[in-house]
């Protein structure tokens, strides 16, 4: 039993999806276990890792499945790194439990799980060809020594970098190598692919082609990868599902879109993509509608859940790309007038700093008619199903 | 043009000061070695080959420089031996002092070399501490004879030459990516095998600039010799020390230096033909 990843089914059919789950919930438990168990490939439970007193990772869970793509994204020194070493078995959890395709793997020595790593620096022996290279890990494997030529050609041509056996690594170029790498990772037949930051050490260009290219070769595979990045345009373009963390907690997990749309705490809405964070106290809320009074003075409506109470403080969340400027506000939407404070002109798009009623706002907009230039007076409006509110604890209300 | 001029105007004081102390002493002694010895302190500008030939033709110069080459060879590889392990162990610790450890390698260094020489002279010898804890336990009855051997000479050159080892190595090491290891690691080695795929290899270089390193300064050493040795051990810097200082038979002493040199010469030589020379001068400006 196999039910696809919500995201590469036509939006149509999820109803019918999620009820064939909760019905194989419901009616069988065990079927719901075997569920779990086949599609579940990498599970960490309450996995804490400390480095003497200081906590890299703290109690995290998750789960990741079969096939799919996960990155887990955030801040520089916040434990992606550190869980990635744990699943791999490079450091050893403090406590929790690591299982992976199903096998609890705590006790597992490094050399004994079935896990491909991708180095930032990619890591390739210097003193070895690159065909010594690729069929280091078989080797190891006691595969027979046709079959490791054969695989080793295979692997080439799938990182599309046939004939360069017998080459070193360093007469390779640095995007080269770092192919050179994801096919030494993926020739062993991981249980998973771990790469970790692997696009980081490429120039911009160079970066960007991979990207595309690692999302291909995933999908041809069908390997189940952990990608860390700190780089929140990688975690968008190429993820199935987002690990946002920060200091070694995960704040949210989600696929990109519920990640950018409903950040779950004022650390990814700031971290993720250009956010407005408004302070204001819920002043009325009925059925999902609240009305805010902005500590600015102004008042707005925003889609709220019932937790939201009357006389809390909220922080309101606006995408900077949900904010209209001059433009004629649909109705039921929220209106500030305000004045240009800056413009970025981007051509196709403009970023703009415009001071509206007290408030700051940014506004990144697609041009339609014309840009805006500093001190001219606009409209600024947004549809309060556009707000997330966040309560004072800053996690979004519920 | 201007810029190559003003790069040999700096280059200058070194060219001279190496010209000076090294090149013209050379030709000097080269030019000794034609000379006519007539008795002790006495010699002749008469241009004769007299000395190469009685250096190619005499068994009893070669012999010493087959047992100083199997000595210092034996002595290079003892040092690379019982060096690779405190080298790899200094890079691998996680004790934050690094330095402090590489500064105890380099303490031996502040005592006069000599007088490090002659403190065996009390470990090794007749009423030396091994001998005199071993009779007084009555392990055996009288003292083993163990300075002035062969195994003396070789063990005081071995505790004067291991740093420069545990040096080179040690750098060598220190220019290994640890993720490589981690790497091998993840692929399937244990740690034995990944030592074995990966940190070895891969500090050879520096392994084989410690042994030229050792070869060289062993093969050329005297005080060693003189000092911890017997009449039997004196290595080839004693002939030509007995032959100057002695005999003072000058044109022989500078032919056998030059003979010293010249071989000491194309060991390096072809060292630096396959490994490069430039993996000790960082051994070294460590
Ligand atoms: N071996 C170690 N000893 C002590 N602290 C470490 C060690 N490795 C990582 N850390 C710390 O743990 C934190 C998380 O590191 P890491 O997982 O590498 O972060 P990231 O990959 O997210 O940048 C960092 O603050 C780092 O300083
Ligand atoms: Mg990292």
């Amino acid at each position: 039993m196999e039910i696809p990843h919500p995201s590469r089914v036509p939006r149509a059919t999820l109803p019918a999806l999620r009820a064939v789950e909760g019905v194989l919930a419901c009616v069988s438990k065990p079927l719901a276990c075997y569920h779990l168990m086949t599609t579940t490939a990498v599970d960490l439970k309450s996995v804490t890792l400390t480095y003497g007193p200081f906590v890299a990772v703290k109690d995290v869970d998750l789960a990741i499945e079969k096939g799919s793509f996960v990155t887990l994204l955030g801040p520089s020194g916040c434990g992606k790194t550190t869980i990635l070493r744990s699943i791999a078995g490079l450091v050893t959890p403090t406590s929790g439990e690591i299982v992976v395709a199903g096998r609890l793997i705590n006790d597992v020595p490094i050399y004994k799980r079935n896990i491909g790593l991708v180095f930032q620096n990619y890591a390739l022996f210097p003193h070895k060809t690159v065909e010594d290279n690729i069929a280091f890990g078989l080797k190891y494997r006691d595969v027979p020594r046709l079959e490791i030529a054969r695989k080793v050609k295979r692997a080439l041509d799938m990182v599309r970098l046939p004939g360069v056996e017998k080459k070193l690594p360093s007469q390779l170029s640095g995007g080269q190598q770092q192919r050179i790498a994801l096919a030494r990772a993926i020739v062993i037949e991981p249980d998973v692919l771990l790469l970790d930051e692997p696009l980081s050490a490429l120039d911009a260009n160079l970066r960007e082609e991979m990207r595309t290219e690692l999302k291909i070769i995933q999908r041809e595979v069908g390997i189940t990868t952990i990608f860390v990045t700190h780089d929140q345009e990688e975690a968008l373009a190429m993820s199935d599902r987002i690990v946002v963390m920060n200091h070694g907690l995960i704040e949210q997990n989600g696929t990109p879109e519920e990640v950018y749309r409903t950040p779950s705490s004022r650390f990814v809405a700031s971290f993720l993509g250009q956010s407005n964070l408004i302070a204001g106290t819920i002043a009325s809320n009925t059925r999902g509608k609240a009305k805010i009074t902005l500590d600015s003075g102004a008042s707005i409506d925003a889609a709220a859940p019932a937790s939201a109470k009357k006389g809390s403080k909220v922080t309101v969340v606006v995408r900077a790309q949900r904010l209209e400027v001059g433009k004629k506000a649909a109705a039921g939407s929220n209106r500030l007038q305000g004045r240009i404070a800056a413009t970025s002109y981007l051509g196709g798009t403009a970023i703009y700093i415009i001071e509206a009623e007290g408030l700051k706002l940014q506004a990144n907009t697609i041009i339609d008619t014309h840009v805006f230039r500093e001190g001219d007076a606009v409209d600024v409006s947004f549809s309060p199903g556009d707000c997330v509110l966040l309560g004072e604890d800053d996690r979004r209300l519920a | 043009m201007q810029q190559t001029r003003f790069a040999w105007y700096l280059l200058a004081p070194a060219l001279i000061l190496l010209v000076i102390l090294l090149v013209l002493p050379i030709i000097i002694m080269m030019i000794y070695t034609f000379y006519e010895f007539i008795t002790a302190g006495v010699e002749q500008a008469n241009y004769t080959a007299a000395n190469w030939r009685e250096f190619f033709t005499d068994s009893y110069y070669h012999l010493f420089l087959w047992k100083t080459a199997r000595v210092a060879a034996i002595t290079a590889i003892a040092c690379a031996l019982m060096g690779y392990v405190p080298a790899y162990f200094i890079w691998m610790t996680s004790f934050r002092h690094k330095w402090l450890l590489l500064l105890l390698l380099i303490v031996p260094f502040w005592i006069s070399f000599t007088i490090r020489t002659f403190s065996w002279i009390h470990i090794l010898g007749e009423q030396g501490a091994i001998n005199v804890t071993l009779m007084s336990i009555g392990i055996i009855d009288s003292p083993i004879q163990m300075l002035y051997t062969e195994g003396a000479v070789i063990m005081g050159m071995i505790h004067f030459l291991l740093p420069y080892m545990i040096l080179n190595v040690y750098v060598s090491l220190e220019g290994i990516d640890r993720d490589l290891l981690s790497a091998a690691r993840t692929l399937g080695c244990t740690s034995a095998q990944a030592f074995r795929e990966v940190t070895l290899p891969l500090s050879l270089p520096g392994l084989c600039a410690g042994l030229l390193l050792c070869f060289v300064l062993a093969a050329g050493s005297y005080v060693t010799p003189q000092i911890l040795g017997g009449n039997r051990d004196a290595l080839f810097g004693n002939l030509i020390y007995d032959t100057i200082m002695q005999q003072l038979n000058w044109p022989m002493g500078s032919t056998l230096s030059i003979v010293l040199f010249v071989l000491l010469g194309i060991v390096s030589a072809i060292y630096s033909r396959y490994m490069g020379l430039s993996t000790i001068f960082k051994g070294l400006s460590r």
